[in-house]
């Protein structure tokens, strides 16, 4: 079966003339963030680099979740599921991630109760099956992934479940767009808005981002014609000098985004001060539970002692994540570092920096 | 941790879809869409739909690539 919605932007026609249309307008450089890991993963797999000129650099961006995840956050799942009684419960990216002292994954092998879930509905699930147990939920992602936490938790909240909690480590990225922007180190002219983020919060999520920079950011989807056409519309925003905030992913977003899962995320979560891995406090910039549903917070159930926060050592995944560097000029990239023995967390997760270019990179990719 | 695919939802239960990409069969909860129906597309985020694909929308935009890139081509072939 044809997948429907995807094939037709896999069409070689139109990326062909799609590119061209690129390079014939491209007159000036151009760097271009790609803010979302998964938009990383498919312009690598695709190859889409060789398609363009060298007129545009694309710079991979702080989209991926697990990545910009605190090293004192990793340290406090890492505790939890030290706890006696605790079920641990987490997407299987975080399992890899190095703590200070350790990894859930080196956790689970140490004999502790560490499950990969793959919804936070999963968790619930684990809850209501061991009554006599606590389950700890580590919820990490942005705001696609907060308003499913948040309906998960207002599930609960119905049932009554008593065992069953949220680390909340959510991050919302109009804030670390706007942090992006403050950084000296940092060149950015336009942004690609990550596809399924801007599903949630609508093309006007970013609109007071878009008008205290006024700088071209087009919301593109994942395929290669989707990808390529938020490119030409960011080349032609460039080239006739009206910067605008533009959606290239009309089938699945709309101005005003998914009103429900807005209402859901902000019955349970409210925004706080967040770190970031790379990016530092930025305020506002994370969810914390409302008034209403702390009683299932984490961070108020347990009492952890946690390691004073070191990062890996001679790891720049700082860097990576605001696009200062690019992978290969970490001096462990590919040597000490790699998928299968990894330092840093861009290498960990399947859609970081690090590990898109050590899979993808030197195939048609420059 | 996105699956950019759109899964077709072949029955509703309780807020629940089941819902098929590709021929695998998974489920979704369908907390966090208003009026989804048997049929249609919708996009999965961590065991939740979040959106419907909006079919006239996709045709339009769908249409609009093709004709510039069959223009494209048309003007390419008339060159010298
Ligand atoms: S290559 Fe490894 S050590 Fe270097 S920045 Fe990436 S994850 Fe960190």
């Amino acid at each position: 079966m044809a997948l429907k919605h995807v094939q037709e932007y896999r069409d070689a026609d139109i990326a062909r003339h799609l590119a061209a249309q690129i390079r014939d307008r491209s007159r000036q450089p151009v760097r271009m963030m790609e803010v979302c890991g998964t938009h990383t993963v498919s312009i690598f797999r695709s190859g889409l680099r060789s398609l363009l000129p060298e007129t545009i650099t694309l710079i991979s961006g702080p989209g991926c979740p697990v990545c910009v995840t605190d090293q004192a956050e990793i340290d406090a799942f890492v505790a939890l599921a030290r706890e006696p009684g605790v079920i641990a419960a987490t997407f299987g990216d975080l399992m890899r991630v190095p703590g200070t002292e350790s990894s859930l994954q080196r956790e689970r092998a140490a004999g502790r109760d560490v499950r990969i879930v793959y919804s936070a509905f999963d968790a619930l699930k684990l809850a209501r099956a061991h009554p006599d147990r606590q389950v700890v939920f580590f919820g990490v992602g942005f705001e696609t992934t907060a308003p499913t936490v948040a309906a998960t938790v207002m599930t609960a909240a119905e049932a009554g479940l008593e065992n069953f909690s949220v680390w909340s480590a959510h991050k919302t990225v109009p804030a670390a767009l706007d942090a992006l922007m403050g950084m000296p180190e940092v060149a950015i002219d336009a942004f690609l808005l990550p596809g399924h983020v801007s599903v949630i919060i609508g093309t006007e999520g970013y609109r007071p981002f878009f008008q205290r920079h006024r700088m071209p950011c087009v919301v593109a989807g994942f395929e290669p014609a989707d990808l390529l056409a938020a490119v030409a519309a960011i080349i032609d925003q460039v080239a006739s000098g009206t910067p605008a905030l533009a959606n290239a992913y009309p089938r699945a977003v709309v101005a005003e985004g998914n009103p429900k899962a807005l209402a859901v995320m902000n019955r349970v979560f409210a925004p706080v001060d967040a770190a970031w891995r790379g990016l530092g406090t930025i305020a506002g910039s994370g969810l914390e539970f409302t008034p209403a549903f702390d009683r299932f917070n984490a961070r108020h159930r347990f009492v952890l002692h946690l390691p004073v926060p070191v990062e890996p050592k001679g790891c720049a995944c700082g860097q990576i994540l605001t696009g200062a560097k690019r992978p290969p000029e970490c001096p462990l990239f590919g040597t000490r570092c790699t998928p299968m023995d990894p330092v840093g967390p861009c290498m960990v997760s399947s859609e970081g920096t690090c590990a898109a270019y050590y899979r993808y990179a030197g195939r048609g990719n420059p | 941790m996105c699956l950019a695919i759109p899964s077709r939802i072949t029955k509703i239960e309780n807020q629940m879809a089941v819902i098929d990409v590709d021929g695998v069969r998974r489920e979704a909860s369908l907390l966090l869409l208003e009026d989804a129906r048997v049929g249609d597309y919708v996009i999965v985020h961590a065991g939740f739909a979040i959106q419907t694909i909006d079919e006239q929308t996709a045709l339009e935009s769908l249409r609009l690539l093709r004709e510039a890139a069959d223009a494209y081509d048309a003007a390419r072939s008339q060159e010298p």
